[in-house]
């Protein structure tokens, strides 16, 4: 049977035992161009391995709209959040074209993680390589190396 | 067009020849790519990564990459100019019908002819895709030479791509994979928006067979050069272009010293093993 989570990331460090126990609480899903996947300071809950196509991630400022922060594409991590208080979305997701993913039904994921450590650390140490990558790049826009040194 | 001209090969590399400006064009709000043209003869041919000294009469002479296509050998220059100072605005402004003066070309190259039968992987970031344009033609000139080609670009914004009309017809390739990304969205871009980092990080490598060809801001070639390492590509297989403050363009003067390097003469491109240890000291 060929495994759903083949080519992912987050779970590549998974022993093969593991990945078919995270492969029974996973499903594929697709969402339509425009569909919004969770709305900033909801209860989060779902983590998603993107397949194929761009979510974009964004917040409301008032008098601007939704201002998109950063898109999220093939083999990126959607949904954190469930994992640490206060358990409720930080930015809002939204479909920017078709996207093709792996839900992992969170509740069952962290009791799975919390009653079995050998499982739960690799698979945090992927989260936490997900989390970091996004925290550098973040931190390279903050430098704003592109701009003009006349707007300096 | 074929410009008819004698190349200066017995030369005072110190003398400015003179081009004229045959076509320019306004690429962003700050930058612009000229079209130059030998008014009697042409200096030598250039290979991709090298750059030249353009001089605007009475205001001054600065280092300019070569962003035209290797392949054309027809005398004529492409460079892409970013208004910046005084030098870099009189030849931003310069217009068709004026002439400057070239001295070159000078430096390193990219080294294209070493990646033959490699994967290219090209990061550019902001200006830093004027130097690689050269790499890209010249590969898709010889397309069948190269295995994939992958081109990662960054701007802060959407409109501040180099060379938007060309990024098109590449994106349209199908021998060519093309991510686009910008810091800040807007100006209705609907396109992928991070830091140069996050598209090379999704771009799927063999690291014993990809060449690296990276151009930017140096933070930006720093970071980018560490996505790459940690998807297993040896430092020697990463290729950077370095920015000094060069002005004799042939080793003379030291202005461009960087540690033991004079980057006019050794550089500016030279490879990640050796940049990342000179990059990696403060007062350098």
């Amino acid at each position: 049977m060929p495994d759903p989570l083949a080519g992912l990331p987050l779970v590549d460090k998974l022993t093969e035992e593991q990945r078919a126990k995270v492969a029974d609480l996973a499903r594929e899903v697709t969402f339509a161009a425009r569909e919004r996947i969770f709305d900033e300071g909801q209860p989060a809950s779902g983590c998603w391995l993107i397949r194929s196509g761009w979510i974009a991630l964004d917040t409301i400022v008032p008098g601007r709209g939704p201002i998109v922060v950063q898109t999220l594409g093939a083999g990126d991590v959607l949904g954190w959040s469930w994992l640490v208080p206060p358990h409720r979305w930080h930015f809002g997701a939204v479909a920017a074209e078709q996207v093709t993913a792996i839900e992992l039904n969170t509740e069952r994921l962290k009791t799975l993680a919390d009653a079995d450590p050998a499982l739960g650390y690799p698979l945090t140490l992927g989260l936490f390589e997900a989390v970091l990558q996004r925290l550098q790049s973040t931190r390279g826009r903050l430098l704003d190396l592109y701009g003009s040194p006349r707007d300096r | 067009m074929t410009v008819e001209c004698e190349p200066l090969l017995d030369r005072d590399p110190m003398v400015p020849v003179p081009y004229r400006v045959a076509s320019r064009r306004d690429e962003t709000r700050d930058s612009a790519t000229l079209r130059l043209e030998p008014v009697d003869a042409a200096i030598p041919a250039f290979l991709p990564g090298q750059f030249t000294m353009l001089y605007a009469r009475g205001v001054g002479e600065i280092a300019i990459s070569i962003s035209g296509d290797p392949s054309l050998g027809d005398g004529a220059l492409t460079q892409t100019i970013r208004d910046v100072g005084a030098v870099s605005r009189a030849l931003h402004d310069a217009a068709p019908g004026d002439v400057v003066g070239v001295r070159g070309p000078f430096g390193t190259t990219w080294g294209l002819s070493t990646a033959v039968g490699h994967d290219l992987v090209i990061v550019a970031g902001g200006v830093g895709l004027a130097p690689l344009r050269p790499v890209l033609l010249g590969a898709l000139a010889n397309r069948d030479a190269y295995r994939r080609i992958v081109l990662v670009t960054g701007a802060r914004a959407p409109d501040e791509f180099l060379f938007t009309d060309q990024l098109a017809q590449w994106s349209a390739r199908p021998d060519l994979e093309v991510e686009q990304t910008v810091d800040v969205p807007g100006g209705g871009w609907s396109g992928p928006v991070g830091f140069v980092t996050e598209p090379l990080a999704r771009v799927a490598v063999d690291p014993d067979r990809t060449i690296a060809f990276l151009c930017g801001p140096e933070p930006m070639m720093r970071f980018s050069a560490n996505v790459l390492l940690g998807k297993g590509v040896p430092a020697g297989s990463i290729r950077v272009s370095l920015e000094r403050n060069m002005q004799c363009g042939v080793g003379l003067c030291g202005h461009c010293q960087l540690g033991p390097l004079l980057i006019c003469r050794d550089g500016p491109v030279i490879d990640y093993e050796l940049a990342q240890q000179l990059l990696a000291v403060r007062e350098l």
